[in-house]
């Protein structure tokens, strides 16, 4: 333990621990830009700085380790002068037009210029000399240059945690900036629109493309039926931008906002992570069949899962090689669109043509997904407009609706069921253990043999998880499998998938089956949830997801009863020519750069 | 335009494939091509397993490591203080007339770029300008004439 003086106070602290930690520690806060719980020391905004007393210069507290006798001044008039010096630095090469700006009242900088800086600037500003770019390329994200403060968080997310760096750092000096390949377009690179960037852009200067306004026209609009679904990991995490604390479910009280809002029908993406289930498990199993029964040769194992557009993206760039192995499933997002304009639109006797389906995502790989060419299996765009969850909280404040007070209610009926099996789909583990219910069940007849049904070793914030499970007392069809180890993996965040994809990909790893999710933590720390998102409310998120599991009364995909009921009336069987139709695609080759 | 073809995986087994190789098999790339086309960027990014977007801002930090096409001949006139108040204007336009090109141009024939640099050491003998690696100095408008028409004739 080290010992050590902050504004006086005595403080004992672990060895390494930084300054900074150290001051949170007392309650002492010191401003910070660069610095990201999930991200590597960067040092280099030097918004942090405090005085040690017998040192020359300041120090940067979020890089400091600290040590013993430290005696730390974190607001004396040297810090104050400095951290006002700094801010003005930025801010005179910022376009610092916070009323136009989406991140207005939501942006660090804004919050410090607020403390540190107001009336006279005293440097020359600079704004005007640049020519900026704005990249408005991506259908998920704009990257707007003279926001930038060039921190690089964004630059540490997409090497450090997605493996992807469709962004770094170009040129030098004044010349110095963020960006891709030769700065090409950002729907020309690499970049899989997760939008881990844009959750840690303390800025306006990385944001999601916002489809805000389109929504509202289409409520507004009397011709229109406008239907709206929404994601797993959107209802434990909504709250965080409107006043709760992480890790509150709020999913009745969002059903009865978005039925204020206007929109006609509120749905659940659940329904089709249940159908998900039915046909990626099918899949799987068919795949296990004709490799070990027929000893097809064409036929890849380990099967991935492809529910995650930005983990498509990636191995699309990054391991074309391994498509065959991706599940043809298409997310549940798109089955919702392709469902909606056809089966949805018969049964309540609506013009697809009229529809407009809007989903509500932790994601902004989804606002690209929606975008896809392959997805217009209905005849129309399957999914017309994609709000993440912060867009969703902000409609929700546009609309002057005290969200605290309203009467939580439940789902519309067609594609509004769902299981506890579904909603795990927001969590690491959670498609694994939502397809292994189903699967051990269909082939054996007995549910999966762990306590409530909770598949324990699937879960937790591990980055790559291993199992295996054991198929015992197969029913006739499925002797095939009798005694047979199941092997699956599942990885998040992509800096691990790309590890387990290597794995499979130079033949060291035997899986049979492997989740991804391109984020960290999976869905629930998406690129579109409230911001911050970082390891402590991702726990939170995840936490309040399991128990939104336990709180259901259905706890497997298979005994959705609209998922009984579609394949009955509508899609016959599962992998069937009408799902083959509808709710499966395929994937592309793509360029690495 | 030209193509790598084997050079990239040549150099990759001669420098290594960690993150400290990146700026030696640029250099080697552009010692033999004078610049870094884009095909081969992503080759290196592909060797090393980083991304394009990372050869490519590493490149970009340096000035030497063009991006951008170049001639054979890649001329630098240094544009800093010194060699500024000695007349680097006089020699760069003298350059300009008989090239027929101006700065960051490169001729059609892709015989000669004509770029300014910052310092290059060697202002006790200003202006002075390198082409290629080889410096030259004490110019004046007349023999930096005879210092092209050399290049030419090459
Ligand atoms: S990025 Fe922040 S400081 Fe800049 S204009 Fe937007 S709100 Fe204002
Ligand atoms: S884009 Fe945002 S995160 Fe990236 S360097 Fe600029 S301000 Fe920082
Ligand atoms: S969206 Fe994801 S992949 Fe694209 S630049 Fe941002 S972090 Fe990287
Ligand atoms: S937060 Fe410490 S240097 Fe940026
Ligand atoms: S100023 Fe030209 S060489 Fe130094």
């Amino acid at each position: 333990m080290v010992t050590l003086k902050i504004n006086d106070q005595e403080v004992k602290v672990a060895e390494g621990t930084t300054v900074l930690e150290a001051a949170k520690q007392l309650g002492v806060n010191i401003p910070t830009l660069c610095n990201h719980p999930d991200l590597c020391v960067a040092g280099n905004c030097r918004v942090c700085v405090v005085e040690q007393k017998g040192a020359r210069t300041l120090i940067a507290a979020c890089a400091m380790p600290v040590s013993e006798g430290m005696d730390i001044h974190t607001n004396s008039l040297k810090v104050r002068n400095a951290r006002k010096h700094i801010v003005e630095l930025l801010l005179s090469e910022h376009r610092a037009d916070c009323t136009k700006c989406y991140k207005n009242q939501k942006c660090e900088l804004q919050t410090l210029a607020n403390e540190y800086s107001f009336g006279e600037h005293i440097f020359l500003d600079l704004v005007e000399d640049h020519a900026y770019n704005i990249d408005r390329s991506s259908p998920s994200f704009l990257k707007d240059d003279s926001k930038c403060i060039r921190c690089q968080r964004c630059v540490r997310t997409c090497a450090q945690l997605q493996h992807v760096s469709a962004i770094a750092v170009a040129n030098k000096g004044a010349h110095m900036k963020i960006s891709s390949f030769h700065d090409r377009p950002m729907s020309h690179v690499v970049c899989t629109n997760c939008g881990q960037c844009v959750n840690r852009c303390p800025t306006g200067a990385l944001t999601e493309k916002t489809y805000i306004d389109q929504v509202w026209d289409a409520i507004y609009d009397p011709d229109k039926h406008v239907v709206v679904q929404t994601a797993p990991a959107v209802r434990v995490a909504l709250g965080e931008d409107l006043g709760y604390d992480p890790g509150e479910r709020v999913t009745g009280k969002m059903v009865t906002a978005l039925r204020q809002l206007g929109f006609d029908s509120v749905l659940d993406t659940d329904f089709t992570a249940d159908l998900t289930i039915i046909e990626e498990g099918t899949e799987l199993l068919t795949r296990l069949k004709k490799v070990l029964v027929e000893k097809d040769k064409n036929t890849a194992l380990p099967m991935f899962t492809s529910c995650s557009p930005g983990w498509i993206k990636f191995i699309e760039h990054k391991y074309p090689h391994m498509l065959p192995n991706l599940s043809t499933c298409k997310s549940p997002q798109q089955m919702f669109g392709a469902l909606a304009k056809t089966f949805y639109a018969q049964k309540r006797n609506i013009d697809p043509a009229k529809i407009v389906s809007v989903s509500i995502m932790p994601c902004t790989a989804k606002k690209y997904e929606a975008d896809r060419p392959e997805m217009r299996s209905s005849g129309y765009k399957d999914i017309d407009f994609v709000l993440t969850t912060r867009e969703l909280a902000v409609m929700i404040k546009q609309a002057g609706i005290d969200f605290r007070t309203l009467e939580p209610a439940r789902y519309d009926s067609i594609m509004g069921s769902s299981t506890g099996a579904a909603v795990i789909f927001g969590a690491t583990g959670g498609v694994m253990e939502a397809a292994l219910r189903t699967a051990y069940e269909l082939v054996t007849g007995k549910p999966v043999p762990f306590t409530n049904l909770n598949i324990t070793p699937v879960r937790g914030m591990e980055g790559v998880k291993e199992a295996t499970v054991k198929i015992e007392g197969t029913t006739e069809e499925w002797r095939f499998l009798e005694g047979a180890e199941l092997k699956v993996a599942i990885a998040h965040g992509l800096v691990n998938a790309n590890k387990v994809a290597k794995a499979v990909s130079t033949g060291k790893a035997s899986y049979h089956f492997i989740e991804i999710m391109a984020c960290p933590g999976g869905c629930i720390g998406g690129g579109g949830q409230p911001i911050p998102t970082n390891v402590e409310i991702r726990k939170k998120r995840m936490e309040a997801i399991y128990s939104e599991d336990m709180h259901m009364d259905l706890r497997k995909s298979h005994e959705n009863p609209e998922v009984v009921a579609i394949y009955k009336e509508f899609l016959e069987k599962p992998n069937g020519h009408k799902s083959h139709e509808l709710l499966h695609t395929h994937y592309i080759e793509r360029e690495s750069y | 335009m030209y193509h790598t073809g084997n050079l990239v995986k040549e150099l990759a087994e001669k420098h290594g494939r960690k993150r400290e190789s990146l700026m030696p098999i640029l250099q080697d790339i552009v010692k033999k091509y004078n610049y870094l086309t884009d095909e081969s960027m992503v080759e290196v990014a592909t060797e090393l397993d980083i991304s394009a977007a990372e050869v490519y801002g590493t490149a970009s930090f340096y000035t030497f490591l063009d991006t951008q096409e170049r001639g054979k001949n890649v001329i630098r006139v240094c544009k800093t203080i010194t060699c500024s108040m000695k007349g680097k204007n006089d020699i760069i336009s003298t350059i300009e007339d008989i090239l027929k090109i101006r700065v960051g141009e490169t001729t059609p024939d892709k015989m000669f770029t004509l770029l300014e640099t910052n310092c290059i050491g060697w202002c006790h003998k200003a202006p002075a300008m390198l082409i290629n690696d080889m410096p030259y100095t004490d110019l004046t408008p007349e023999t930096v004439i005879d210092v092209i028409k050399g290049y030419m004739r090459k």
